[in-house]
């Protein structure tokens, strides 16, 4: 089966210091593959290379995506293309309120898809019908984005954006830090609702806990910058169980997706 | 006024401890200040005649220029004609050769202010420059440091034995008509300290020069320059202390730093010159220039203060950060209790590419203190990507002190980002009173409330300094609350 | 001496006998009071701490002459405030009753031009007017030569519902228009006066403009400052105000026009618990050049202040900003926090910004802070992988950092109409259609 996503040997740095040491991973279509790795893995690191955080330096390597060169993409035309990512800490954004972002940005993608932009009624009828499915009080419209959100909150409004753009790629970068086991489920919910065969996902964690929520097809093991192990959701409990330590001694595994 | 408050003001009303005099026989100079005194103090010290020459454009400039007037310090017109503009111990021979030969009084002065001028001493990990109203009278681990190739000595020993780098350096980050006092010290100025880290040395030890003014109505002019050659490493400290004495004496000090590519110049200050007595009577005026430069790429120049004597302080040591990625830092603390000014800052001047400086300003006003912080950030057109993050808080003990914060930004390249941030708060009663219901005296509660308050400046003291600095904050707080 | 200063102080004389009130022996006094403080102040240099960033040299260059009458203007109806408004035009510093509708006033309050104010109701004026000196050269030369202005006066408990506009247009090259603005707000009254300048020339002009303000007693004032002068005027504006117990002042200053612009806002809190919100937005290009000097007088226990000033500067542009925030001894319980954040569009734009702390008294919590740079490249980031294209992430950017200061003026025409001049002056500012 071909990849939706193709990562072959990727090497990044941030500020000089390289981060990612030659990282591969193959994701089908319709597949969740998990992340796990202690702190300074790489993790991070990798999401913000898939999104095109301009301080983050691909030193090597490539992304396919689609069969093509994702790195050559600015961040929106990655967007646009359908890549979601569901930021660890969404930046707060006084003054732009919630509805012109998702406006613009429900826009953008639908001209990019050749279709005609929503008028305004349309598009309001949408938004309410998505907020509500994530459980969000109509009024964080008009609020500005992220500003003075608590941090369920801040999550719910990534996972609705990322309902009303429905990616095809969604990576969700600790996306359980920070939530109460409530938010966490509303979070989840959301997010299994978008779960399609055509719809893939990155979740990137540090506990096992939100697998429990949102159960991974694979699971990789992020260390020092490589996958260092990949198996079944059942790895994740096992790190779990184990810490990540023994992996460090592990001769180096074949990485991305288990043949 | 409540109980608290009164406990308060009886833990601010310490002594000063280094207020004693030294008896030892002096020659001075006549009062007063002219053409043939700076002629004299140039001729006294065998200078050349570019020195010399020097002096005298620097005193023709003073001449013509205004007493500065700033809005935040108040004090009576200075008789610039009723001070001693040279006075020092005089000893047998012109100077003392070597350690044993200075004065044991002297030496037991500087015992009793804690700075041991033998070597063998507790602050073995310090050479020490020991400055005595207008000369230096020891300059101490010369003879280590030059195993390095490092010059450490009093100026006119530089003047004397280095007159090519006194030349190439003196007054080209302060120039001789910078302002008043600067171009007054030019004129006048009677010793200081040198130093000279050669290229790629990592200053072994830290240097140090204590300043001590000790006979009457005398003026202290001394000149310090610092050069850290190319890759150089130097953390440099001065203390300076006086008697307690009715008059107010007059302190105007100049210090120029020059850190060329890569070097690294870490410049600290523990000011407790007599502050005057609790009703404002006497005490020094403290009028220092102080600037560094950052002449290469990557060097970096970090100012650490803490300012807790004088009458009236006016200093804003400052950084130019010319070269590429340079970095400039000013820490500081100051602490103006009873009657004390002080009105300091810092400049950071942004020339080079991807410059950055830090300004953290601690100030802490007690008793009819009026403290403020001037400070100028000036991002100029060619520095691309400029970084400053400013920080000045202001702790008021009482309710007669003021705390003034004076910034000035100015950027001019769009890809700057300056960030500035100051708040006020105070010692309430209510904190007062907590710590006095979990049984902490308010004298402790205030003392661990205020070094909280200057725990991020501390910590950028070398460690000996740190402890004197925190004891020296305890000291000058006593009886400052009611 | 001065030849500029000279020439003003000579217009000032000439004048004398014919401006408005001429025939009351203590406005006379006070426009020769006016006169001879001028004269020992002299205009202000670089060497003023207070005009260390704005050079008044086009003053001293060019000969700006006050006009005898106003300059014909057929209609304003568009720049009509559409919510409804008491409606005062001043055309070239001469109040214009044929422009103006002031509709219906509630009882016990006075709405006319100065001119009027001081033909029919001089006694209301007097005690205010007459009172100190001039506080500084501008103030002195706005008082000189003052040819009309606005006089309000509420009684104690009014309230005007809808907004006063008093709309400024200049219509001559080379002409100095120069307004005094008195108004005295009653205990519990409540008011919002929207002051517009407008250039109808794109030739230089100079226009002084001062308004005096006083808040008895638990009064509520809303003031707007909306400076779109032509692209080569010279404009001085200044709001001064004294607030009694319980009074609450919100100031906005919004500065679009002028090539040089110079607002000064100052207010004192005489009497405990008084509130003032200063807001302030500046959007410039070319080389354009706007100062806001901001006082805040903490003279009495327990006021709170808040002040937001944003700035967008483009092109050569300059933004300069102080805000002074002096706390008084015996001011406890004083609350002041400050904010001013500027962002730079371009390689020539400048920025100088002072904050200002002068606190006397312990019992205090004061905060200001102070920024200069470019877009947050964070949020940028954010739109952008959102599928937000990169103009419009920036310009949604823009928008919404002039929108924090927007979003508090009280006055729903006035927000939005400036909302749209806001956004006519982003670049390519079409791509927010639809979106906004």
């Amino acid at each position: 089966m071909s990849s939706l996503i193709s990562i072959r040997n990727l090497t990044a740095s941030v500020e000089g210091k390289e981060i990612l040491k030659g990282l591969n991973l193959d994701i089908g279509p319709g597949e969740i593959h998990a992340i796990m790795g202690p702190n300074g893995s790489g993790k991070s690191t990798l999401s913000n290379v898939l999104a095109g955080r301009e301080n983050y330096q691909v030193t090597g390597g490539e992304v396919l995506f689609e069969g093509r060169d994702l790195l050559a993409l600015a961040p929106e035309e990655r967007a646009r293309e359908g890549i979601f990512l569901a930021f660890q800490y969404p930046v707060e954004i006084p003054g732009v309120s919630n509805v012109y972002l998702l406006k613009a940005a429900v826009n953008a993608l639908r001209k990019h898809r050749g279709l005609p932009e929503l008028d305004a009624m349309d598009f309001l009828t949408l938004v309410k019908q998505k907020m509500k499915s994530v459980e969000m009080n109509p009024e964080f419209l008009h609020r500005s984005v992220n500003e003075g959100f608590s941090g369920g909150e801040k999550k719910r409004n990534e996972i609705l954006q990322m309902t009303l753009l429905e990616p095809k790629f969604a990576i969700l970068d600790e996306t359980d830090s920070g939530l109460d086991i409530d938010a966490l489920k509303i979070v989840a919910d959301g997010v299994n609702r978008l779960r399609n065969p055509e719809r893939s996902m990155l979740v990137i964690t540090h506990y096992q806990r939100l697998l429990d929520y949102i159960v991974p097809d694979y699971v990789h093991v992020l260390s020092g910058g490589r996958i260092v192990k990949s198996g079944g959701k059942e790895l994740a409990l096992e790190l779990e169980e184990r810490g990540y330590g023994w992996l460090e001694t592990q001769p180096r595994a074949a990485a991305g997706r288990p043949a | 006024m409540s109980g608290s408050q009164t406990q308060i003001d009886q833990f601010l009303d310490r002594e000063y401890a280094a207020g004693f005099v030294t008896t030892v026989e002096m020659e001075a100079f006549p009062k007063g200040l002219n053409e043939d005194i700076v002629r004299m103090i140039s001729a006294k010290k065998n200078e050349p005649d570019f020195l010399l020459q020097w002096r005298l454009e620097a005193f023709r400039n003073w001449q013509q220029m205004v007493h500065p007037q700033w809005a935040q310090v108040v004090y009576p017109p200075i008789d610039f004609q009723d001070i001693y503009y040279y006075a020092a111990p005089k000893s047998k021979k012109d100077a003392p050769k070597s350690l044993a030969e200075v004065d044991p009084e002297l030496l037991k002065t500087y015992e009793k202010l804690g700075v041991p001028l033998h070597e063998r001493a507790a602050l073995a990990g310090v050479a020490v420059d020991a400055v005595f109203d207008s000369v230096s009278v020891a300059t101490t681990f010369k003879d280590k440091l030059a195993a390095h190739g490092i010059i450490f000595c009093s100026f006119s020993d530089a003047v004397r034995d280095h007159p090519e780098l006194v030349r190439q350096y003196l007054g080209t980050v302060v120039s001789q008509g910078d302002n008043f006092y600067a171009a007054l010290n030019s004129a006048v100025f009677s010793d200081g300290s040198f130093v000279y880290i050669p290229k790629g040395v990592k200053c072994p030890m830290e240097l140090s020069t204590y300043f001590r003014i000790n006979a009457q109505n005398t003026g202290q002019f001394e000149r310090t320059l610092i050069i850290a050659d190319e890759g150089a490493q130097v953390s440099y400290l001065e203390g300076c202390t006086a008697p307690k004495r009715d008059e107010n004496q007059l302190h105007a000090a100049v210090v120029e730093l020059v850190a060329l590519e890569g070097a690294h110049i870490k410049y600290s200050t523990v000011q407790n010159w007599y502050p005057g007595d609790k009703d404002g009577k006497g005490g020094i005026y403290n009028f220092v220039t102080k600037r560094g430069e950052c002449r290469g790429a990557r060097s970096r120049i970090s100012w650490t203060q803490v300012e807790t004597g004088s009458a009236i302080t006016w200093k804003y040591p400052s950084v130019i950060l010319k070269g590429d990625d340079s970095v400039g830092e000013f820490y500081s603390v100051a602490l103006t209790n009873n009657y004390q000014q002080a009105d300091t800052g810092t400049k950071m001047i942004h020339l080079g590419k991807n410059t950055r400086s830090t300004i953290l300003s601690k100030g802490i006003s007690a008793g009819r203190g009026q403290n403020a912080y001037r400070g100028l950030v000036k991002v100029l057109k060619g520095a691309k990507g400029a970084r400053n993050y400013t920080q000045c808080d202001s702790l008021l003990i009482g309710e007669r002190c003021g705390a003034h914060t004076f910034p000035y930004i100015e950027v001019k390249n769009p890809t700057a980002r300056v960030e500035h941030e100051a708040s006020t708060s105070r010692i309430g009663e209510d904190q007062l009173f907590y710590c006095q219901q979990r049984g902490i005296s308010a004298e402790d509660a205030v003392s661990m409330i205020v070094n909280g308050f200057c725990k991020e400046v501390f910590k950028e003291l070398p460690m000996e300094f740190a402890v004197e600095a925190q004891k020296l904050l305890g000291v000058s707080l006593e009886g400052s609350v009611g | 001496m001065n030849p500029a200063l000279d020439r003003y102080l000579a217009t000032g004389a000439a004048l004398a006998a014919r401006l408005p009130g001429s025939g009351l022996p203590w406005v006379r006094d006070w426009r020769e009071r006016a006169r001879r403080r001028l004269g020992e102040l002299g205009l202000p240099t670089h060497r003023h701490e207070a005009w260390k960033y704005t050079s008044l040299a086009a003053l001293e260059k060019q000969n700006f002459e006050p006009l005898a009458s106003p300059g014909t203007v057929n209609d304003v109806a568009a720049w009509q405030l559409p919510g409804g408004a008491h409606r005062l035009v001043l055309v070239d510093g001469h109040f214009v009753p044929g422009l103006s509708d002031l509709g219906r006033l509630p009882p016990r309050s006075v709405v006319k031009s100065f001119a009027d104010a001081l033909a029919q109701v001089p006694y209301l004026l007097e005690n205010v007017l007459g009172e100190g000196e001039e506080p500084d050269a501008l103030a002195a030369l706005n008082a000189a030569l003052a040819t009309d202005g606005v006089f309000i006066d509420l009684g104690d408990g009014v309230v005007v519902e809808q907004p006063i506009h008093v709309l400024y247009l200049s219509t001559a090259a080379g002409s100095m228009s120069t307004s005094r603005s008195l108004m005295l707000v009653g205990a519990g009254a409540s008011a919002t006066v929207v002051e517009e300048h407008l250039g109808l020339t794109a030739e230089a002009y100079f226009v002084n403009v001062r308004s005096e303000v006083r808040l008895a007693r638990e009064a509520r004032f809303e003031h707007l400052r909306l400076q779109r002068e032509g692209t080569k005027a010279q404009h001085l504006g200044a709001l001064r105000v004294r607030q009694a117990a319980g009074s609450q002042l919100i100031s906005q200053a919004v500065a679009m026009g002028a090539l040089v612009s110079r607002q000064d806002i100052a207010t004192h809190f005489a009497e405990p618990d008084c509130q003032a919100r200063l807001n302030g937005l500046y959007v410039l290009g070319g080389r354009q050049h706007a100062d806001h000097y901001t006082t805040i007088e903490h003279a009495s226990p327990r006021g709170t202040s808040r002040e937001l000033y944003h700035g967008i500067l483009d092109g050569h542009s300059r933004g300069v900003f102080t805000g002074r925030v002096l706390v008084a001894p015996h001011a406890v319980g004083t609350d002041a926090a400050q904010a001013n954040h500027n962002l730079l569009l371009s390689r020539e734009a400048e920025v100088d910004t002072r904050p200002q702390l002068e606190i006397y008294a312990d019992d205090v919590k004061c905060s200001h802070g102070a920024t200069v740079g470019q877009i947050d490249e964070n949020m940028l980031f954010y739109l952008r992988s959102r599928g937000v294209g990169l103009d419009l992430a920036r310009n949604l950017l823009l928008h919404g950092f002039a929108r924090e200061v927007l979003e508090k003026i009280g006055v729903a025409s006035v927000r939005e109409r400036l909302e749209q001049l806001l956004i006519e002056r982003l670049p390519e500012h079409e791509n927010l259609e639809g979106i906004l």
